[in-house]
């Protein structure tokens, strides 16, 4: 599956690596987490009631549309949030509670 | 030691605040959510891109670099606070959160300056991967380097409509079609009003003629209809001005009309608000100079009326000039004077701007019972519909409670404009007893492990 | 004039229960609120369907009013979100442990069964909960419903029963003819043989413009929400302690939403009708909810706001007749903890009101208290 969003320029910096839903993603350095994950692939995020998935809106900060978990369960605002190596994140399945 | 002057917001409304208070001799605090200072317009790109102003803000490239030398120079001589989020308001401080700590910033006078973000009526579809805000749409561009498609469709009204087509269509996009909801007979009945910057005008008739020369096919007066796709925009499905039924393949939407002002903060600060039946919002109030209603509290920029960039900068300082003078520190009556007359043309114009494409209030009838309104809590219209129906909510506040409708994570910036619309629709009432919705605290998330300063 | 058997004053869940459960009796009613029906305490509050904690004498009404939120959905059509998922309090320290226990023991003669839980039994039962817990007094009966929807819903149902339910309607004055109250509001006036004052924490003022003053004082609980996420989280949970900011309560919706209030109260104000929330105290409260529920560290908190209260001096509301008017009632003043009683407030006030008497005791909360010497020390 393409990427929803698409590079076009820029494209001289720094490969960084992130993993998201347990895959490795390449991701330039600079990339905010939503460019990360949408250059990449299609969504963000379900919605919590079920109509679908997201992938954010504004791009600015303001729906709150594009919040994704870590794997250890902290949140980050993707489209806010720049990219640092080694970042591990999911999309699906929020891991809440933890025991 | 007395409490600063806090100016909210690095956009060019608050550097230009800044500015002036520095020269008056003071050291204000400057508070922005986002890393870098610049604001929407002005956005800058990370360390390490390399595209240049010109590249980056066109015809406003000196502009931009004006406002970042400012800002770059004001640094040693202000307090710059950097993702900060302002969150809350209490009497005379400001609640603020940066790296998991929040700090209560106590103020003498406030400069909010928080500008505006995109206005959307949503349509069915409009949560599907792919749809972006207008300005959403411009950011991935000039921030990241990104288009939010290879075939985009731009659906909307407004300015930013025409410019971020052209802006998409210099970035090698396929655009598939600009689709206007304003009539083309709207712009040329509001030209008195708009010919108050005739470099504007010229301006926006050169983006469009330049659409057209590359081919993109624009259509004014046109119905969105809706937005398909499984998982993904595929296409988007609107009716023509002549009133045929259109479907344009696309992978991806680019959605606004026009801009609504960022005011909770005002909301919380107390200020009050009055209905502006011109761009079909609730502003807060404010004199000449940017006073609001609240003693010791000022607007500036987009935040307090969508002027453009331009005025934002003369706002902004105008505001520093009042705050200051209330102060009891002394500033020359001609320089407001100066900036007060040339404020005026571009209030004018902005009149213009709300008359040439008006913000379509009309649609919100006709949206489906199933259409989502607000995307944090997905409640459609219908069930928005039944709590001004069944339930009886007479006004926005009354319907959010029966029915969640920007109760969710957004406060119902997004949701917010449309959703009044839909419920004065259904009771078939004028729009300004529909009310707006009331700002509540954290104005964004605010996290659960914040730690609270001593 | 618009006539009536009785008039309501206040229409928030105490006034629209009322109104309801008067025209079951037959009774003929119109209530005349000042804004819009349960848009104050009975609008804002936490929701919390608890008994466990109250004054025991209390218990009988509380009992009576949980057993109408159950059948809702029957009564009115509307189940108002009540889910009965439970209620636990969460004691940390030795001395809070005790006084659950000695609660629960307390409570049983009065018709409410707790069950203690500790130790193990406590990490298998409720492992959402923080490892410092001692011991969780289980109410399973109890839960939670949504604030907003409950009051709206009993007054739909009162005007399809026959009551006249009047918003945006001031009551102004109030002055007593031979037979009747004559009620002056901004939209008109009205009489009635029968009045009821169920205005809040604005009862105080009607009680004395009748020549019975209370030690009313109002307060702001502040309550906020996060984000929502899986709902996992059954019962609504308090931490019991004496220490205030301490104090906490959360619940999740089942949407997902996780519902807290609670620690130190805000400013209100009956001129503004509003109370102003502190956003130093939901700084304060976040420790305390992450302490109770660890795994709320993750999530984000999206709205907070508060309400308007009226507490008693002694802590509890006042309720029944008048000591100086024939024909006057009162139920206001429910110190934060009337949401639960509603229901069961509405019927008792109605039965009273209807035929004199009522099926449980509601003395200890009779106006009189304050009458004399000793109850305006207490
Ligand atoms: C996405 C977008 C694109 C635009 N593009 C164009 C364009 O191409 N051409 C044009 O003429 N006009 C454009 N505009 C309009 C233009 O941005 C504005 O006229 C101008 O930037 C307004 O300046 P301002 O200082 O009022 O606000 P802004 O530039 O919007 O700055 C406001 C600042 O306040 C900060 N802020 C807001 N709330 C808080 C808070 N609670 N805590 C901390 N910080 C906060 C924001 O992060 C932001 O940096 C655009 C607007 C938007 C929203
Ligand atoms: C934030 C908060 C959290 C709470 N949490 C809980 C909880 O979890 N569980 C629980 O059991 N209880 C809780 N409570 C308490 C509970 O909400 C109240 O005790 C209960 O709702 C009181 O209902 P009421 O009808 O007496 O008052 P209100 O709901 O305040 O209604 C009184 C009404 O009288 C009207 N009125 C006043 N003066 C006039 C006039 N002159 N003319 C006409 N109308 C008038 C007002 O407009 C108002 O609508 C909480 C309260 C608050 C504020």
């Amino acid at each position: 599956m393409t990427g929803l969003l698409h590079r076009v320029g820029e494209t001289g910096r720094s490969a960084v690596r992130i993993v998201v839903d347990g895959a490795e993603v390449a991701a330039l350095e600079g990339d905010t987490l939503l460019v990360a994950l949408l250059t990449a692939g299609a969504r963000l995020r379900e919605s919590e009631f079920g109509d679908g998935p997201r992938a954010g809106f504004c791009l600015m900060g303001a729906c709150q549309d594009c919040w994704v978990w870590t794997e250890e369960g902290g949140r980050l605002r993707a489209c806010s949030t720049p990219v640092a190596s080694g970042m591990r994140v999911v999309t699906r399945g929020a891991p809440w509670p933890r025991p | 030691m007395a409490a600063p002057v806090v100016v909210v917001g690095a956009g060019p409304a608050g550097i230009r605040a800044a500015e002036r208070l520095v020269e008056a001799g003071l050291c204000p605090v400057l508070v922005e959510e986002g890393a870098r200072d610049g604001g929407q317009i002005y956005r800058r790109q990370p360390p390490g891109f390399t595209r240049g102003p010109e590249a980056l803000y066109g015809s406003e490239a000196a502009k931009a670099t004006a406002l970042h030398a400012a800002a770059e120079a004001l640094r040693p001589r202000l307090d710059w606070r950097p993702e900060t989020l302002v969150w809350a308001v209490r009497d005379g401080a400001l609640l603020v959160h940066s790296a998991g700590r929040g700090e209560s910033l106590p103020y003498a006078a406030l400069i909010l300056a928080t500008g505006a973000t995109d206005r959307v009526m949503p349509l069915p579809g409009w949560t599907l991967p792919g749809v972006a805000s207008l300005g959403g749409a411009q950011i991935a561009l000039k921030a990241q380097a990104c288009t939010i498609g290879a075939r985009p469709v731009f659906l909307g009204t407004g300015p930013l409509l025409y410019l971020v087509a052209w802006q998409y269509v210099k970035a090698g996009a396929a655009v598939q079609a600009v689709l206007d909801t304003s009539p083309f007979a709207s712009r040329v009945a509001a030209l008195p009003w708009m010919m108050a910057r005739p470099a504007l005008v010229a301006r926006g008739a050169a983006y469009t003629m330049a659409l057209r020369r590359a081919g993109v096919r624009i259509a004014t007066g046109v119905t969105p209809i809706a937005v398909e796709g499984e998982d993904r925009v595929a296409a988007l499905r609107w009716r023509d001005a002549a009133g045929r039924d259109c479907r344009t393949d696309c992978d991806a939407v680019g959605l606004g009309y026009g801009l609504r002002s960022e005011t909770q903060l005002a909301d919380l600060a107390r200020c009050d608000f009055a209905f502006d039946a011109g761009a079909r919002q609730w502003l807060p109030v404010t004199d000449e100079d940017g006073r609001a209603s609240v003693q010791g509290v000022y607007l500036a920029g987009d935040g307090a009326q969508v002027r453009g960039a331009d005025a934002a900068e003369l706002a902004g300082r105008l505001a520093a000039c009042a705050a200051l003078r209330d102060l009891g520190v002394a500033v020359d009556e001609a320089e407001m004077v100066h900036l007060r007359r040339r404020l005026m043309p571009m209030t004018r114009f902005r009149r213009g701007l709300e008359r040439a494409f008006p913000w379509p209030a009309h649609l919100a009838a006709a949206l489906p019972d199933e259409a989502l309104v607000c995307r944090c809590e997905a409640i459609t219209a219908g069930e928005l519909r039944r709590a001004g129906g069944e339930y009886g909510a007479p006004e926005v506040n009354r319907a959010k409670a029966f029915s969640r409708t920007g109760m969710g994570r957004c406060q119902g910036r997004m949701c917010g404009p449309a959703a009044a619309e839909i419920l004065a629709a259904a009771r078939g009432m004028p729009i300004e007893a529909a009310g707006r919705l009331r700002g509540a605290a954290p104005v964004k998330p605010l996290p659960v492990l914040t730690e609270a300063a001593p | 004039m618009t006539a009536a058997d009785v008039a309501i004053v206040g229409g928030g869940l105490m006034g629209a229960a009322t109104a309801f459960f008067l025209r079951r009796r037959g009774l003929s009613v119109v209530l005349l609120e000042r804004d819009l029906v349960g848009s104050h305490a009975s609008g804002t509050n936490f929701g919390n369907v608890r008994r466990q904690g109250r004054f025991l004498p209390q218990l009988p009404l509380a009992n009576l009013s949980r057993e109408i939120w159950g059948r809702l959905p029957d009564l009115i059509g509307d189940d108002a979100e009540f889910l009965p998922s439970g209620h636990i309090r969460v004691a940390f320290r030795e001395a809070d442990a005790a006084r659950l226990e000695a609660y629960a023991r307390e409570a049983r003669p009065h018709g409410l069964e707790l069950e203690l839980v500790s130790g193990n039994a406590l990490r298998m039962r409720f492992p959402f909960l923080s490892p410092e817990a001692r011991m969780a007094s289980y109410s399973p009966h109890d839960g939670h419903a949504n604030p907003r929807l409950a009051a709206p819903a009993f007054a739909r149902a009162a005007r399809r029963e026959g009551a006249i339910v009047h918003e945006n309607a001031e009551v102004l004055s109030i002055t007593k003819s031979a037979e009747d109250f004559l009620v002056e509001t901004s939209i008109g006036r009205f009489r009635a043989p029968l009045l009821q004052v169920s205005a809040g924490a604005w009862g105080g003022r009607l009680a004395a413009a009748f020549g019975e003053p209370v030690p009313i004082t109002p307060h702001g609980p502040q309550m906020a929400v996060t984000e929502p996420v899986r709902y996992r989280i059954e019962p609504v949970m308090g931490i019991a302690s004496e220490v205030v900011e301490e104090g906490v309560y959360l619940r999740q919706v089942k949407r997902g939403n996780i519902v807290f209030g609670g620690g130190v109260r805000s400013e209100a104000s009956l001129d503004t009708k509003r109370a102003r929330l502190d956003p130093l105290n939901t700084l304060r409260q976040l420790p305390q909810v992450a302490r109770l529920l660890p795994a709320m560290r993750a999530l984000s908190v999206i709205r907070s706001w508060s309400g308007v209260e009226g507490y008693m001096r002694d802590d509890i509301p006042v309720m029944g007749p008048s000591a100086k008017v024939a024909g006057l009632f009162y139920a206001f003043g429910f110190c934060g903890h009337g949401f639960q009683l509603g229901p069961g407030v509405g019927a008792t006030m109605a039965e009273l009101i209807a035929t004199g008497g009522t099926g449980v005791p509601i003395e200890p909360f009779h106006i009189s208290r304050f009458a004399t010497a000793e109850g305006n020390t207490r």
